[in-house]
């Protein structure tokens, strides 16, 4: 039970972030209306991926290191959880911009850059199954994926800031924060995104329980 | 010093193979021309976004096809005899410049001929040359490690693309900006952020493939 301390605590910040996600006030804002509870799903989907894809580096580094099988399989199975996470965000914005910029997808650079960066990772996948022989899938592997990790933070954090954009804190537009005064929204947000990170890193943890007993069951 | 030796040892090997055979720089160079001259008959006249974004795209396919040759095109045996009488920092080193000059060769070319076809120069060509430049020196840094994982996996041309596109994609887009700028002919100062993201991103790649090839290159 004293493990699984941060299992229940992601749980719970979730189920109380959803609940008074909806739940709680926001202000009142022209276009937005409602649509700015996204913040405390489209948001934390992306950080818990940022936290994945880092997991997944870590363990390519320590693969390259050691060679220990071990770290192969975390790093694949992050970047397993990872992508999930990057396309609910994905589909989480797009769903807001349906609504607030008229279009699911526009021709916006935050989308376009987000959809490139998983493509990397998805690159990165199409790379494993392209190598039969395990020691030589998991060494080229790791070396992609450390390789393709920069690129990944150049398209998400330096590009946008190059160019305008619709999205909320770029290009000019104010993030939350200018719109939450009394705090109300900070309460909600940053339990969700810690709780999201948790429920993330808990995926990931599960798929590589579930993948190496496979690998035993086999072997 | 050994290392300097080294790489102008190999330098000079990779000039001396390809004197001997001329076939990369002649096929490549064919390649761009005919290219161009297809462009050139199914367009007829193109001025301005789409002169440029036409040209990004020829030296794109260009490029993957001149550098994906260093690592691919070498067989077995000469990757082992390298392997015992070199450092894998001097043969990556050596390679990236070779296809560096390679590169620069070929853009000036790709850029002389594409001007004269279409008959047409952008406003600022000091500009649009210092782009062409940091787009060949990106190209072939980005490249030449992307085919050293491919040639590892042994799968060919196929999973070179696949790797190299969302590498490269960010690239673009900025190259495509700061040509935009020469084209305009807008003043010089507007375009020093987009140079040193360029720089930046050659930087962080050279960086990252210095310190990754070892591990690439022991088998």
């Amino acid at each position: 039970m004293y493990k699984s301390w941060w299992k229940i605590l992601g749980a719970v910040l979730v189920v109380y972030s959803t609940v008074f996600g909806f739940l709680s006030s926001v202000p009142a804002l022209p276009i937005l209306h409602q649509s700015i509870r996204n913040l405390y799903f489209h948001v934390p989907m992306w950080f818990s991926m940022i936290v994945l894809f880092s997991v997944s580096v870590y363990h390519s580094i320590k693969y390259l290191s050691n060679n220990n099988e071990e770290h192969d399989m975390k790093a694949v199975q992050s970047v397993n959880a990872g992508v999930l996470f990057g396309v609910l965000g994905i589909i989480t914005g797009a769903i807001w911009a349906k609504f607030t910029w008229g279009q699911a997808w526009s021709f916006d650079v935050k989308q376009n850059f987000a959809a490139i960066a998983l493509l990397l990772y998805f690159a990165y996948l199409v790379l494993r199954n392209a190598i039969d022989e395990e020691q030589k899938r998991a060494k080229i592997a790791a070396i992609y994926n450390i390789f393709a990790f920069p690129m990944m933070v150049v398209l998400l954090f330096v590009l946008p800031r190059l160019s305008d954009s619709l999205h909320p804190g770029n290009g000019g537009n104010p993030g939350f924060n200018a719109y939450d005064l009394d705090s109300h929204m900070r309460m909600v947000f940053y339990p969700a995104c810690l709780g999201w990170i948790l429920i993330g890193y808990w995926i990931y943890t599960l798929l590589f329980r579930v993948s190496s007993l496979e690998k035993n069951k086999t072997a | 010093m050994q290392l300097i030796k080294e790489v102008k040892y190999l330098i000079g090997k990779e000039m001396l193979l390809e004197w001997r055979s001329k076939y990369a720089l002649n096929g490549v160079v064919l390649y761009v021309v005919s290219t161009v001259f297809v462009c050139f008959l199914s367009f007829v006249s193109l001025k301005g976004v789409t002169w440029n974004a036409l040209f990004w795209i020829i030296m794109l396919f260009a490029s993957i096809n001149a550098v994906s040759k260093s690592f691919l095109q070498e067989s077995k045996g000469r990757q082992l005899y390298i392997y015992t009488i070199a450092s894998p920092l001097a043969l990556i080193i050596s390679k990236t410049i070779y296809n560096i000059f390679l590169m620069l060769l070929l853009t000036l070319i790709a850029l002389g001929f594409y001007t004269l076809v279409f008959d047409y120069v952008p406003e600022d060509m000091g500009l649009y040359l210092v782009a062409t430049i940091l787009g060949s020196l990106s190209f072939s840094t980005i490249f030449t490690m992307i085919s050293a994982i491919a040639s590892k996996a042994g799968n060919g041309g196929m999973l070179m693309a696949i790797l190299s596109f969302p590498v490269i994609i960010p690239v673009i887009t900025v190259l495509i900006k700061l040509s935009k700028n020469a084209i305009d002919g807008l003043d010089r100062s507007v375009s020093l952020d987009e140079i040193g993201i360029l720089l930046i991103i050659n930087v962080l790649v050279a960086v990252f493939t210095l310190m990754l090839f070892p591990y690439l290159w022991r088998d």
